[in-house]
């Protein structure tokens, strides 16, 4: 248990040292966002009833930052090992590959909740809105963020160059970000955007999120708990056999 | 007395490379010992395997009596290993780093031993340096240093003194020399030869996966010749049957014999004379590990 805690604690002092880097520059792209993007539509857009457009904006911003660290910490800690060798460290102590996983996930949580939460309090002067539901809030920044951090364990693994890394993050992980609802409500889209949108776990994790605080959303929060929760589980079960076989870490 | 280590019937393939082609090597507590070979031999596709960052196809490794895969906690607990690469985590200082790998094997407070180690390798006034700053030297005694942090009684040093200056390693060997004689078992590869030989108590070597020579050191010192003469020719000249099985190696003119008694040193001059050599220069010798090595891969 000593060797996870830390593992945990290292991953966690590793982005801390750089927090310019890895949490406040994200807060400031988010907030960057929110100003430019609810300047432009504040009163053109209104996606809920009593909801103005940069108040909608928040969340999905918060949720966006929260998913896209905690992919971010897992593969480019995981990377960054792997090509300068330093990995071994962490590879010939007995931590568990289980204890691995958990440690790389929770820490990339962690980073993501912190930006997350950069976010939000950045917001505060520009929107003005209640916390509806907190504990959906909650729930959905943890196992959203959790998926992530998986899904970037998995990356940071399979990788062989920065390049690859890179392409994982740029074609898969941001345009699923983005297409997801954080900049609109899904019923603004044509029907057959709408049906593929229940494609992407972003969406149910963006809508989901967005129902804490304003207890409204596209899709009811228990089917997209669901849906995040069965991906994760997915994912989850995925990371662990592939550091259960050592897949391009122990060769 | 259980080994520190044993190895059964280790087999490894990359790919068409077989790096480990069926390997059984024994090595018993206390001992200090070599593991030689030319690159790509396999020494570092072993020990990896020793260590968990490779997983053999077949065969058993167990460090202090633990199987290093059903056992893994207890196997890595008793091991340390300096890697060969220069690795290390730009984030760090010295000082983190350490305590952080003490961490990774359950050890909570270990300042004391930590300074210590320090000490030992020159570090004390460097622990709190970003790993970045350091030398090539010290980044390789700081390897050490990691690998010391459980207190292992196994230390496996993968080639530890590339890139470190003379004074500096032999500063290095002192400190190991004592983790040896205070029990700690060594597992040392290189391709100086020559520490080889002034440290270890037995080597293997290892050629295409394969141990190909197994033995104390003196024993192999000893395999082709107690003893050398070397002799250097104005000429180059045919030798007899019963001289030519006498000579080890023939370069730049010059000629290098084996033999076992101070005696055998006038016949294999009379036979150099009677062949029609002109000699010009002649030296006695002592066979040295490269020597040696050079002739097992040879025959091999």
């Amino acid at each position: 248990m000593e060797g996870f805690k830390t593992l945990l604690y290292k991953e966690c002092l590793r982005f801390w040292k750089v927090g310019f880097q890895t949490v406040l520059s994200p807060v400031l792209t988010a907030v960057l966002y929110l100003l430019i993007f609810g300047h432009v539509l504040e009163d053109h857009v209104q996606p809920f009833p009593g909801v103005s457009y940069t108040a909608f904006l928040v969340p999905g911003l918060v949720m966006m930052t929260v998913l896209q660290n905690a992919f971010a910490n897992s593969s480019s800690s995981l990377i960054q090992s792997k090509i300068t060798g330093n990995i071994v460290f962490v590879l010939l102590p007995p931590i568990s590959y289980r204890e691995f996983y958990a440690a790389y996930v929770i820490a990339a949580v962690l980073r993501g909740a912190m930006c997350g939460v950069g976010v939000l309090l950045a917001a505060l002067p520009f929107a003005s809105f209640d916390i509806a539901q907190p504990g959906w809030i909650v729930a959905f920044a943890l196992i959203g963020g959790a998926f992530l951090a998986s899904l970037g364990v998995i990356a940071g693994i399979w990788a062989d160059k920065f390049d690859q890394l890179a392409a994982f993050q740029n074609f898969l992980i941001m345009p699923l970000t983005m297409l997801s609802g954080v900049f609109y409500s899904i019923h603004s889209l044509p029907a057959f955007w709408q049906g593929v949108s229940h494609f992407n776990p972003f969406f149910f994790m963006i809508d989901g999120f967005r129902y804490g605080f304003f207890g409204v959303s596209d899709v009811s929060p228990w089917t997209s708990i669901g849906v995040v929760l069965t991906c994760f589980i997915v994912l989850a079960v995925v990371t662990l056999q592939m550091l259960a076989r050592g897949y391009k870490l122990r060769a | 007395m259980t080994p520190a280590i044993r190895i059964a019937g280790v087999t490894k393939r990359f790919r068409s490379l077989q790096a480990l082609a069926g390997v059984d090597l024994e090595v018993a507590q206390g001992e200090f010992f070599g593991l030689l070979g030319p690159n790509g031999a396999g020494k570092t596709t072993l020990i990896s395997s020793l260590s968990g960052l490779a997983r053999p196809d077949s065969g058993t490794l167990e460090v202090m009596g633990h199987d290093v895969v059903r056992d893994y906690r207890a196997a890595r607990m008793a091991l340390g290993v300096v890697p060969q690469e220069l690795v290390f985590d730009p984030f760090f200082s010295v000082r983190e780093m350490l305590v952080l790998q003490s961490g990774y094997f359950g050890i909570k407070k270990n300042d004391a031993w930590i300074d210590e180690i320090l000490h030992h390798l020159d570090l004390t006034t460097k622990a709190n340096a970003n790993m970045r700053m350091l030398s090539g030297g010290m980044k390789r005694r700081a390897l050490v240093a990691q690998a010391l942090v459980h207190r292992p009684p196994v230390i496996v040093l993968d080639e530890p003194t590339a890139g470190v200056d003379v004074e500096l390693r032999q500063g290095l060997w002192t400190f190991i020399r004592k983790l040896n004689q205070d029990g700690h078992t060594i597992v040392l590869t290189t391709h100086y030869l020559e520490e080889a030989e002034t440290l270890c108590g037995r080597i293997a070597m290892l050629k295409a996966g394969r141990i190909v020579a197994l033995d104390t050191t003196a024993n192999l010192l000893q395999r082709f010749a107690s003893h050398l003469l070397q002799v250097k020719l104005a000429a180059p000249v045919a030798l007899p049957p019963l001289l030519a099985a006498k000579l080890l190696r023939e370069a730049d003119g010059g000629l290098e014999f084996g033999f076992e008694h101070f005696d055998d040193v006038a016949d294999i001059l009379a036979g150099v004379r009677a062949a029609g050599g002109s000699i010009v220069d002649m030296a006695l010798g002592k066979p040295d590990m490269e020597q040696v090595f050079v002739g097992i891969m040879n025959q091999n």
